[in-house]
């Protein structure tokens, strides 16, 4: 279980993050949603040690982030940020493979190859297994660094929006990809997302946030309703029910 | 199957390491006149400094453009060794030459190495905590203060009495020509002391250059590893610093040679075949131009100013992009 009390982050005078308190179940799926500007991804950068807090403590299965040894955290915890660096000269199979890192200290065993093949077939990297990552499009190179986040084989799976400049197609297999790692693998996946038909679509879990703080949680049903997101978002949002699903239109 | 064995990295070190032994060899023999012993001394004593120079360079530019994810930013473009001139300089004011002067010239080094460190830490900790963030204004900022160490060192100097004067100048005269070996030993250790010291977080290496949030994610304890590596950037720039004094472009360009050449981002290679570059420039730069050439033109000049036209060209990619 992931545990926040009373995290708030300030910039100077801004508070971005506002004395959060809230827990994360472990397994599922959980999504943060929320407008620009409400500390979405500051607080997953809190949560997962990437950014120091102003005030509060963030909790891993009881295990502090800031006093808990960077390795330790590194095996119960992986995050991934949406801006990756990309002028590395490294082919995809040795990005994955830094994904062990924290297991072997960069001494790759047998053990940690399997990891690193397995994780790349989960992502269908196999073709391109020997290309440099700066050579890849945006969306190869995105499920790169995923499979490499896979490949730490940790409880608690992180992400900052994940599908940020990818295409539908891709995005889509990018959540079911994610919802798999939460059922067959029994993954904690935590992922911040703008697009809120998605969050709708898979999350057994979602936390709406506003102004720095947690302002609606519960499940799909609870949340994606069309007064609760004409709150959130303060604007007009029609809910529907497609196919068991509920999709939102708001385009005009 | 040739074409392969091109592209691996290994091989390519291994070619850097046969055109520098080459390098080596032919400074030791080419144009020797006179006994064996004289020149074994003299010629001797020069090729350390210089080997000794290159691995402090070599290594220190890779540490810093690692640790800053940048090629561009290297310690002398950011001042760190016009800073160990300032420190040379102060050392001899605060303490006074009479006392200091006295000191055996090695135990002096160590104590400005230790300041140096210290001041090192300090100066990267203001320039790279994240308040600046574009990199036109850091190489700015590091120049800036280069010419205020400078400046600072040199009104210092105007202070100190003649004895003072002439240990603090040895510093900051010294030139790829004219190799101060007075301190070979000591430099020599300091080396060893630094390699030590990099040991710990050898295997981090690689991580760090990955970027700061995904080598914490990986486990590293990111602000306190960058802190230690820099201590040891600052320790190969007083080793290189009181051997040939400051330069500017050096670093840069044996670097980026290092780095095109291998083709591959990973420390085992790179760190080896940037120190390769910089003996193959300054050993064989000076068995160039001195015996090969007979030209009076100081290597110096040479260097800096191609590696000048390579920071331009990196600017202007930078700028491009």
């Amino acid at each position: 279980m992931i545990e926040t009390r009373g995290v708030s982050k300030r910039y100077g005078d801004v508070l971005v993050v506002d004395d959060v308190s809230l827990s994360i179940p472990r397994g599922g799926f959980t999504s943060i949603i929320g407008p620009n500007g409400a500390g979405k991804s500051t607080l997953l950068s809190m949560i997962s040690r990437l950014t120091p807090m102003s005030a509060g403590s963030v909790q891993v299965d009881g295990m502090d982030v800031t006093r808990t040894p960077g390795n330790v955290l590194a095996r119960r915890l992986s995050i991934l940020r949406q801006d990756n660096q990309t002028s590395l000269r490294l082919t995809v199979r040795d990005l994955v493979a830094f994904g062990r890192f924290p297991h072997s200290g960069g001494r790759l065993t047998a053990e940690d190859l399997r990891h690193v093949d397995e994780a790349m077939d989960y992502l269908r990297l196999g073709d391109y297994r020997d290309r440099p990552i700066d050579e890849l499009s945006g969306g190869q190179r995105q499920r790169a660094y995923v499979a490499m986040v896979m490949c730490q084989d940790t409880e608690y799976v992180l992400l900052d929006e994940p599908l940020n400049n990818i295409d539908m197609r891709f995005a889509v297999d990018m959540m079911q990809l994610l919802r798999r790692a939460a059922d067959e693998k029994g993954k904690t996946v935590v992922v911040v997302l703008h697009d809120i038909n998605f969050a709708s679509c898979y999350s057994d879990h979602i936390i709406a946030m506003r102004q720095g703080r947690p302002a609606y949680q519960g499940s799909p049903q609870e949340i994606i309703r069309d007064e609760v997101l004409r709150d959130l978002y303060e604007m007009d949002i029609q809910v529907h029910e497609v196919n068991g699903q509920r999709v939102c239109t708001y385009y005009r | 199957m040739v074409l392969n064995l091109w592209r691996r990295p290994a091989t390519r070190v291994l070619l850097l390491g046969v055109l520098a032994a080459l390098c080596v060899i032919g400074f030791m023999t080419v144009n020797v006149q006179t006994d064996w012993d004289f020149i074994l001394e003299y010629r001797g004593n020069r090729l350390l400094a210089l080997l000794l120079t290159a691995v402090a360079i070599g290594v220190s530019t890779v540490l810093f453009q690692t640790i800053t994810h940048s090629r561009l930013l290297t310690p002398s473009l950011m001042g760190f060794d016009v800073l160990y001139v300032l420190v040379n300089t102060l050392a001899l004011l605060v303490l006074g030459g009479g006392a200091l002067a006295e000191w055996a010239p090695a135990l002096r080094f160590a104590l400005q190495v230790v300041l140096m460190v210290a001041l090192a830490l300090l100066l990267f900790r203001l320039l790279f905590s994240g308040s600046v963030r574009s990199l036109h204004l850091m190489i700015l900022l590091g120049m800036l203060a280069g010419i205020l160490f400078r400046e600072l060192s040199a009104l210092g100097a105007r202070v100190l009495d003649p004895s003072e004067f002439g240990i603090s100048t040895s510093v900051a005269q010294a030139s790829f020509s004219r190799v101060n070996t007075e301190l070979l030993g000591a430099a020599a250790m300091a080396l060893v002391l630094g390699g030590l010291l990099l040991w710990r977080w050898w295997r981090c290496l690689d991580v760090l250059s990955l970027g700061r949030d995904i080598a914490i994610n990986l486990g590293v304890a990111h602000g306190r590893v960058v802190l230690g590596i820099m201590a040891v950037i600052a320790v190969l720039v007083s080793v290189a610093t009181v051997l040939v004094g400051p330069t500017l472009f050096f670093g840069l360009l044996i670097a980026n040679l290092a780095y095109w050449f291998i083709g591959s981002q990973r420390h085992c290679w790179t760190l080896p075949a940037s120190v390769l570059a910089g003996i193959i420039c300054l050993v064989g730069g000076q068995l160039l131009l001195e015996h090969l050439l007979a030209s009076t033109l100081p290597l110096a000049l040479v260097i800096e100013l191609a590696g000048g036209l390579l920071f331009i060209a990196l600017l202007m990619r930078g700028v491009r992009q």
